[in-house]
C-alpha cells in the first residue's frame, strides 16, 4: 500500500468513538408502515405519482425528480399507499412524506434481489448514469447530492480519478466500515462500475488509518485480481475533514479544487462508500434505492449497531433495538457530531442520507459557557479552507455581508473544526452559516440584476 | 422522556478552554517563580502574591461597580497578568508600587478596553512600563541573587548591577573581567535582574510544557531569538570590543520571559503563522536597537510593546493561505 498521506492545511482531531465497528450489519425487521419523505436530496423534493389505496412494491417508483438537482424516490417496501401527508422529518420541519402500510415483502419484477455477485459489467457509459439517475442514487455520506449529475462529465472536461471517499472522518459513525468489511467485492465492482461511468482510468479508495484492517482486506481483494486493475487503496491520516470532497482531492491527488469550481476542474469524481455500494446495486442488479446501513450509536447506548434499514423506518424503532433512548441522552442527532443535525423528535424517518442515528449524552452535548474571543487564532489555524473563523463570526454578527463575501465565506465547507477548537466556546460555525446563507442571498440577488 | 436540544452542528467540543490556557500559562510560569524564591527569598514571593491578588481585586472591582456585568475573576487571565507583572520587577521593589502597577495593568490596560480579549497591549507591560518611568530609581535598583540556604529566607536584599545595565554602564571590557557574569550562572538565574526573568532554564522548561500542550506555538518566541541573535551577532563580528557575543543576549536580560510568556500573549498578537514570524522578527529588531544604542539597558518590554500595536495590521497583511486560489 501507498504511505499515509493527509491535507495539509487545519483540521481537528475529534475523539473517535468508533463504538460499533466491531459490530456486524444486522438486516433490520421491516416496519408495519413506513413514512418516505418526498425532499430526500439536496435539491428540490421529488413529484408523488402515487394516490392513497395505491398498492405498491418493492423498489417502485412512488415519487419523481422535479428539475435537474433532484432524485426520485422509490417505495421501499411492499403494500398500500395509507396517506400522503406532513411529517416532522430532520431538519425539525413538517415535510410532505408517503405513508406506506406494508405487507408481506413483494419486489417489483426485474430486480435481482439475489447475493450473486455479477461482475460483468454490460451497460454503456450513458445507460449506466441513466440507471443511477433512474434508481435515486443520492451522495450517502449525508450531503444527498444527486449522484448522477456528478457523473456528467462536461464535454471539455476529462476524468482521471474517482476518488471513493472511504475516510469516514465523522466520529462514532461506522456504516461505511462495515460496509466495507462485508460486501468487498460489491464495493470494488462498483468503482468499476463508476470508473466506467466516468471513463476515468484510476480508481483510488482512500481510508483513515484508524480503519487499516479493512484497507489491507481491499488491498489484497484489488491485488489477487486482475479485473480490478485500475484501483488502489490509499490510506489517510486520521483527522478530520479528512473525508470532505475537498481536502480527499488534496491527500490524494496533491489538487486544490478551485474557490467556487467544481471536482471536477481536477480531473477527480468523488462518490462515497455507501453511494458505490448502491450504484452497485442499481447498475448490475437494477435494484433502486431502497435502503441503506445506518449506525445506531452513543456512548450511554447499550447495544451501538449497525443496521441495514429501509429507507422510511420510524428512527425510534432503530433506537429501541439498540437499547432504547439511554436516560443521560441530551442529543439526538441525525448523522455524524461535527456534521449532523440535531433533531427535537425521536419518531423522525431514516432517509437516504441518515448515515447514523446519534444519541449523545448530556457531558457531550453540554452547552459550554462562552467567552469572549481571546483572539488566539486557533480557529484560524484549524479551517482547511485558509478562512478566519473569528473574523467571519464577527462580520455575520454585524450582518455585513459586503464584507463577509470579501473575506470568502462562500468557501466555507461547514466542517465546524473552527467552532470544535474554539477555547472561548463562541458558536462559530452557527453564525458562519447563517452569514453564508445571507452572502448567498446577496449574490443572487446581484447577479439576477 | 428525554428533554432533547436542538443545536447547530458541531455537537461535541474540544477539550480546550480559555480557563484551561490561563491556569496552564500560569502552571508553566511556577519553576521560574521556585527559583526566583531560591535566589530572592521571601521578597520575590511576597511580590508574586500581592501582584495577583492585587490584579485580581482589580478586575472585581470594575467587573462589579463599574461595568456591572458578569465575574470573570476565576478564567484565571487576572492572576496570569499579575503574575507576569511581578516576574518583571526587582525583588525589592516596594509593595504599594506593585499595587500601584497592577491597578494601570488590569485597570486601564485591559479593563478600560473591555475586559478580556479587547486590549491591544499587553497589560503586564504597560504595569511595567508605568512603573519603570513612574518610580525609575525602584525600578532599575536590583538585588543579587543569594541562594537562601546561605541568605536566609527572609534575608535582606543586597543591591547590585544587571549584566545589561552592567555593560550599557561600564562596557564590554568590565563585563568580560567580572568574574561572576559567566554564561552558566546566567542560565541558571544566579544574577542580579527582574525576579522572573533569572532562570532561563525554568522558564524553558515552562515553555516546552505550553509547546507540547499545544497551548503556544514555536514561531513568536524562535523568531525573536533568532533575530536577536543574528543582529547581536553580527554587531559582534564587525566590532567584539564594542559588543558582546550574541548569546549572552539570549540570556543576559529578560528575553527568555518576553519571547515564550509575553510576546505570545494571545490577545495581543497576530494570528497566523507567518503574521507570528514577522512580529517576532519586529520584536527581536527593537529589542537589539534599544539594548545596543537606547537610552535603557533592557527593551523587550518596549519592543512587544510596540509591536503589539502593530498587531491589526499584520493581520490585515499576513492572511492564511486559502484553499483553491
Amino acid at each position: 500500500m501507498n504511505p499515509i498521506k493527509t491535507f495539509p492545511k487545519g483540521g481537528v482531531h475529534p475523539e473517535e468513538n468508533k463504538l460499533s465497528s466491531d459490530q456486524p450489519i444486522i438486516t433490520f425487521e421491516i416496519p408495519k408502515q413506513v413514512i418516505i419523505p418526498l425532499g430526500q436530496c439536496l435539491g428540490a423534493p421529488a413529484e408523488p405519482i402515487v394516490a392513497k389505496g395505491d398498492k405498491v412494491k418493492v423498489g417502485q417508483l412512488i415519487a419523481t425528480a422535479k428539475g435537474f438537482i433532484s432524485a426520485n424516490v422509490h417505495s421501499s417496501v411492499s403494500g398500500t399507499v395509507n396517506k400522503i401527508d406532513e411529517v416532522m422529518d430532520h431538519t425539525g420541519y413538517r415535510k410532505p412524506a408517503i405513508f406506506i402500510d406494508v405487507e408481506g415483502d413483494e419486489w417489483l419484477e426485474g430486480i435481482d434481489t439475489s447475493d450473486t455477485l455479477v461482475k460483468d459489467i454490460t451497460l454503456s457509459r450513458q445507460e449506466i448514469i441513466d440507471r443511477i439517475k433512474q434508481h435515486g442514487i443520492v451522495g450517502l455520506g449525508g450531503a444527498t447530492f444527486p449522484t448522477y449529475v456528478k457523473l456528467m462529465i462536461p464535454q471539455d472536461k476529462k476524468a482521471e480519478y474517482v476518488i471513493i471517499n472511504a475516510a469516514e472522518c465523522e466520529p462514532y459513525l461506522t456504516c461505511d466500515n462495515r460496509l466495507l468489511l462485508e460486501k468487498p467485492m460489491e464495493f470494488l465492482v462498483g468503482v468499476k462500475v463508476i470508473m466506467k461511468a466516468v471513463d476515468a482510468p484510476k480508481g483510488v479508495i482512500g481510508i483513515e488509518v484508524n480503519k487499516i484492517e479493512v484497507a489491507k482486506k481491499l488491498d489484497e481483494i484489488i491485488k489477487s485480481d486482475k479485473y480490478f486493475e485500475g484501483i488502489e487503496v490509499q490510506p489517510l491520516k486520521t483527522k478530520y475533514p479528512q473525508g470532505g470532497e475537498k481536502q480527499i482531492i488534496k491527500s490524494i491527488t496533491g489538487r486544490e479544487v478551485p474557490s467556487g469550481k467544481l471536482p471536477i476542474e481536477t480531473g477527480c469524481v468523488v462518490v462515497n462508500v455507501a453511494s458505490t455500494f448502491a450504484i452497485y446495486e442499481a447498475v448490475q442488479k437494477n435494484k433502486p434505492l431502497v435502503y441503506r446501513v445506518v449506525t445506531v450509536t452513543g456512548k450511554s447506548v447499550k447495544k451501538p449497531s449497525n443496521f441495514l434499514v429501509r429507507i422510511g423506518t420510524p428512527a425510534n424503532m432503530l433506537i429501541e433495538a439498540a437499547g432504547g433512548l439511554p436516560e443521560d441522552t441530551a442529543n439526538l442527532i441525525n448523522g455524524g457530531p461535527m456534521m449532523g443535525k440535531s433533531v427535537s423528535v425521536t419518531t423522525f424517518p431514516t432517509i437516504k442520507g441518515t448515515s447514523g442515528i446519534l444519541m449523545l449524552n448530556e457531558k457531550d452535548a453540554q452547552p459550554r459557557q462562552v467567552s469572549n474571543c481571546i483572539r488566539c487564532g486557533k480557529c484560524v489555524q484549524a479551517c482547511p479552507m485558509g478562512l478566519e473563523p473569528y473574523l467571519l463570526n464577527r462580520l455575520a454578527r454585524q450582518n455585513n455581508f459586503e464584507e463577509t463575501e470579501k473575506h470568502n465565506i462562500m468557501d466555507c465547507i461547514e466542517c465546524g473544526s473552527c467552532e470544535f477548537t474554539c477555547p472561548a466556546n463562541i458558536p462559530l460555525a452557527d453564525y458562519i452559516r447563517y452569514g453564508k446563507n445571507k452572502t448567498g442571498q446577496l449574490i443572487r440577488s446581484r447577479n439576477q440584476k | 422522556m428525554n428533554q432533547l436540544t436542538i443545536s447547530g452542528s458541531p455537537h461535541v467540543h474540544g477539550d480546550l478552554s480559555v480557563k484551561k490556557i490561563m491556569y496552564s500559562v500560569i502552571i508553566a510560569l511556577l519553576p521560574a517563580l521556585l527559583v526566583a524564591v531560591y535566589y530572592f527569598g521571601w521578597y520575590a514571593l511576597r511580590l508574586t502574591i500581592v501582584a495577583v491578588l492585587a490584579c485580581m481585586l482589580t478586575e472585581w472591582l470594575i467587573q462589579k461597580y463599574l461595568i456591572k456585568g458578569p465575574l470573570t475573576i476565576n478564567d484565571g487571565s487576572a492572576a496570569l497578568t499579575g503574575l507576569l507583572l511581578a516576574f518583571n520587577v526587582p525583588a525589592n521593589l516596594p509593595i504599594w508600587m506593585v499595587i500601584v502597577g497592577s491597578v494601570v495593568a488590569i485597570g486601564i490596560a485591559k479593563m478600560s478596553f473591555g475586559g478580556l480579549g479587547k486590549n491591544p497591549f499587553n497589560p503586564a507591560l504597560v504595569g511595567r512600563v508605568f512603573m519603570l518611568v513612574s518610580f525609575p530609581v525602584a525600578m532599575t535598583t536590583w538585588p543579587k541573587a543569594q541562594p537562601i540556604f546561605e541568605a536566609g529566607f527572609f534575608a535582606d536584599a543586597v543591591t547590585g548591577p544587571t549584566p545589561l545595565s552592567l555593560l550599557k554602564e561600564s562596557g564590554v571590557g568590565t563585563l568580560a573581567k567580572a568574574g561572576d557574569m559567566q554564561f552558566l550562572d546566567m542560565v541558571l538565574g544566579n544574577r542580579g535582574g527582574a525576579f522572573g526573568e533569572v532562570c532561563a532554564i525554568a522558564l524553558l522548561i515552562g515553555a516546552i510544557y505550553l509547546i507540547i500542550k499545544k497551548i503556544i506555538d514555536i514561531w513568536t518566541p524562535l523568531s525573536i531569538l533568532l533575530t536577536v541573535f543574528i543582529m547581536t551577532g553580527i554587531c559582534y563580528l564587525v566590532d567584539p570590543t564594542q559588543y558582546i557575543a550574541p548569546w549572552y543576549h539570549l540570556v543576559y536580560g529578560g528575553l527568555i520571559l518576553g519571547a515564550f510568556f509575553m510576546a505570545t500573549d494571545m490577545v495581543t498578537s497576530p494570528m497566523t503563522t507567518a503574521g507570528r514570524i514577522v512580529y517576532g522578527i519586529g520584536i527581536g529588531a527593537i529589542t537589539v536597537i534599544i539594548r545596543l544604542w537606547g537610552q535603557y539597558p533592557e527593551g523587550v518590554s518596549f519592543a512587544i510593546l510596540i509591536m503589539n500595536a502593530v498587531v491589526p495590521l499584520i493581520n490585515k497583511g499576513f492572511k492564511p493561505k486559502r484553499f483553491g486560489v
